[in-house]
C-alpha cells in the first residue's frame, strides 16, 4: 500500500487533489482510498487531505499517520517544521515552491522535488490552482501510474475548456520533471 | 459497474435509482453531500423528484411524513443535531407507521460543539420506533439504502440509514453501482393501502386513550420484530441479483473458531478488519461482528454468532453517561439467557471523530487480560487531560 498526505490552503484543490489522484489511482487498476481531514472549512486555512493506493481492497479508515509520499501545494505550510512528521524512512515530498528541491531536501533531511505549479496554473489554466500540475509532477517523479490515468480521472471531473486547459498543464509539468526520479524497482 | 465515488454522491445516486417522489431536506450545516448531490439531479432533470428545501429539518421530517401519508415514496437525509431538530417528528413518523427512508450520516451531538463522526445522534432517537441499519463501508450504504426502499414498504416502517459521517460519507473508494435496470426489476413500485386519499377520507395520528395506546405500542414492537426477517429476506434478494450481500441483520467475519469475539457498527469494523490482518497472529484471531441491525435489534441471531465465545469486547461509538455503552448493555440483556454467556468488555471509542487506528485490534485484544478492568471504558480517552475526580 502507498499512502499520500495532502497539505494545502483552503482554496488550493487538496481535497480535489486527494479525490482525483485516487481516481487516477483506480482508472490505473489499481484500489484506492482518499478523504480529507475532517475540520472547519475556510478560505487560507491549512487543509490536509489523504489517499491511499494498493492492489488489494482497503479496509483501514484511520487518518494517515506515516505516508509513503507528501504532497504540499503552498510552500508556507513549510514553516511548520511538523509537515513531515511519520513520513517514512526514504519517503519523499514533492513541495509547490519556486526554490530549489535540495535547500528543503536539506531542511528537512528527506528527498523532497520543487515544481512552480501555482505559476505553471497560471500560465496554462489562468487560475493559481497547483494540485493538477502537482499530480501531473507527482506521477512523473513516482512512474505509479500513467500520466492518462490522470487524464482520465479529469475527464469524469471536468468539461470544455477547464478540461482542456488541465490536460495541457498536466502533459507540460508532467514532462517537465525527471522521469521515474522516485520509482522504486519494485513498483513493477 | 465500479466506480470510484464518494460516498455522498454513490447515495445520491442510489436514491435517485430508487425513483423517490418527494425529497426534502434542510440544506445548512449538519447536512452532507447527499441532498446537494440530489437537488442537482433533480435541477439537471435526471430525477423526476419535487424536491423541497426547507427553512429546518423538523420541517423536513414533517414533509416527508405528510408526503409518505399520501402513497408518495419520500427520502431525507440528515446528521447530527438535525436528528435530534427532528426528533419529535421521527416519533411521529414512526408511530403512525409511515414507511420512509432517511440516512443519518452520523455525527456527534453538542455540548460541546463536535462536528466528527460518533453515533451520539442516532443514539439518541434510537426507541423512536425507526428500523436502524448501520453500514460499514460506502457498498454496503450504497446496498443498504436500495434495500431499505423494500423494507420499508414491506414492512410499513420507517427505515433510518446510519452511515459514519466524513468517515464513509466524504470518503472515495470504489463502490460497485447498481444499473437503473437491475434497480428497477428489484425494486417494486411504492404502494402504500393506507395512504390518505380524498377518494376515502380517513385520520392518522389520533388522540389514543389509555384503552388503546398500549395496544398500539405492543403491536409496533410486533412490528419491529417481523421485520427481521423481512431485512434478512431484502438482502438475499439484493444477493441474488447483484451477487453483494450487505450482511443483513448482522455479519460474522473473522475466525470463526475463535474464542474471543469483537461487535461493532459502523465503519469501526473496516479498521478492525485491517488490525486482525496486519496483527499476523501477534494479539490472537477473532471473530468479528458486524452489527448492522441495531432496530430491530437481532438477539437471536447475536447469540447465535457468539457460541463458544469467552471473551466478547464490545465497541461503542457513543455514550449513555450514568450508565456507560449503549450496545453494550443491549448486547448484555440479549446474551444473559446463554448458559455459557461470554465475560463482556465494552468500550466506547472514536467519540466526537477521535482517530481510530489500526492498533486498536491489538489494543483492544490486550485490554482482556486485564482481569480487574471495569466493565466500561471510554477506551481512548486520556485520563490524565482530567481533573482527578473525573478519571
Amino acid at each position: 500500500m502507498k499512502e499520500f498526505r495532502i497539505h494545502g490552503r483552503g482554496g488550493q484543490g487538496s481535497v480535489a487533489a486527494a479525490y482525483l489522484l485516487a481516481a487516477a489511482a483506480f482508472e490505473a487498476g489499481f484500489t484506492c482510498q482518499a478523504f480529507p481531514s475532517f475540520g472547519a472549512e475556510r478560505r487560507g486555512a491549512p487543509v490536509t487531505a489523504f489517499v491511499r493506493i494498493d492492489s488489494a481492497p482497503i479496509h483501514l479508515r484511520a487518518q494517515i499517520q506515516t505516508p509513503d509520499f507528501l504532497i504540499v501545494q503552498d510552500d508556507t505550510l513549510l514553516l511548520d517544521h511538523a509537515i513531515t512528521a511519520g513520513l517514512k524512512p526514504g519517503g519523499a515530498m514533492l513541495v509547490n515552491s519556486e526554490r530549489p528541491g535540495e535547500a528543503i531536501a536539506a531542511d528537512f533531511g528527506c528527498r523532497a522535488f520543487c515544481v512552480p505549479a501555482t505559476a505553471l496554473a497560471v500560465e496554462t489554466i489562468g487560475k493559481p490552482i497547483p494540485n493538477t500540475a502537482l499530480l501531473a509532477a507527482f506521477l512523473g517523479l513516482s512512474g505509479l501510474m500513467p500520466l492518462e490515468a490522470l487524464a482520465s480521472a479529469l475527464k469524469g471531473r471536468f468539461k470544455g475548456d477547464t478540461l482542456a486547459r488541465n490536460l495541457a498543464l498536466i502533459d507540460r509539468t508532467a514532462a517537465s520533471v525527471p522521469q521515474g526520479l522516485w520509482k522504486e524497482p519494485a513498483d513493477a | 459497474m465500479r466506480e470510484a465515488i464518494e460516498g455522498s454522491l454513490a447515495i445520491a445516486r442510489a436514491v435517485a435509482m430508487c425513483r423517490p417522489d418527494v425529497v426534502a431536506a434542510y440544506p445548512i450545516t449538519p447536512q452532507t453531500h447527499i441532498v446537494e448531490n440530489l437537488s442537482r439531479l433533480v435541477a439537471e432533470g435526471q430525477m423526476h423528484t419535487e424536491f423541497v428545501s426547507v427553512e429546518s429539518e423538523f420541517s423536513a421530517a414533517s414533509v416527508v411524513l405528510g408526503a409518505a401519508a399520501t402513497g408518495a415514496r419520500a427520502y431525507t437525509a440528515t446528521a447530527s443535531q438535525g436528528v435530534l431538530l427532528m426528533a419529535e417528528v421521527l416519533f411521529n413518523i414512526a408511530g403512525l407507521r409511515i414507511p420512509l427512508v432517511m440516512t443519518v450520516a452520523n455525527r456527534a451531538v453538542s455540548a460541546p460543539l463536535s462536528i466528527w463522526n460518533d453515533h451520539g445522534d442516532s443514539m439518541a432517537v434510537r426507541d423512536s420506533g425507526w428500523i436502524q441499519i448501520h453500514c460499514a463501508d460506502n457498498q454496503e450504504a450504497v446496498d443498504t439504502t436500495i434495500q431499505a426502499f423494500r423494507i420499508a414498504q414491506e414492512t410499513e416502517l420507517p427505515v433510518m440509514v446510519c452511515m459514519d459521517g466524513f468517515v464513509l460519507t466524504h470518503t472515495m473508494e470504489i463502490i460497485d453501482m447498481p444499473s437503473q435496470a437491475d434497480v428497477d426489476g428489484w425494486l417494486p413500485p411504492f404502494e402504500f393501502d393506507r395512504r390518505l386519499d380524498p377518494a376515502n377520507p380517513k385520520s392518522f395520528g389520533m388522540l389514543v386513550t389509555p384503552e388503546y395506546f398500549a395496544e398500539i405500542r405492543h403491536a409496533h414492537h410486533a412490528a419491529m420484530a417481523r421485520a427481521l426477517p423481512v431485512i434478512e429476506a431484502a438482502d438475499r434478494d439484493w444477493a441474488a441479483l447483484t451477487g453483494r450481500a450487505t450482511g443483513g441483520l448482522l455479519a460474522v467475519e473473522g475466525d470463526p473458531e475463535a474464542d474471543v469475539a469483537i461487535i461493532a457498527m459502523g465503519s469501526t469494523v473496516g479498521t478492525l478488519r485491517a488490525g486482525m490482518a496486519a496483527d499476523a497472529g501477534r494479539a490472537g484471531p477473532a471473530r468479528l461482528l458486524n452489527l448492522r441491525a441495531f432496530r430491530p435489534f437481532p438477539a437471536e441471531a447475536l447469540r447465535a454468532a457468539l457460541a463458544g465465545v469467552k471473551h466478547l469486547i464490545v465497541i461503542d461509538r457513543a455514550i449513555s453517561p450514568g450508565l456507560g455503552g449503549i450496545v453494550g448493555a443491549e448486547v448484555a440483556a440479549a446474551l444473559y439467557d446463554m448458559p455459557d454467556r461470554p465475560r463482556l468488555h465494552n468500550h466506547a471509542l472514536g467519540l466526537g471523530g477521535r482517530d481510530i487506528p489500526e492498533t486498536i485490534y491489538a489494543d483492544l485484544l490486550a485490554a482482556i487480560k486485564d482481569l480487574d478492568a471495569p466493565g466500561f471504558s471510554v477506551f481512548d480517552a486520556d485520563l490524565a487531560k482530567l481533573a482527578p475526580e473525573d478519571r
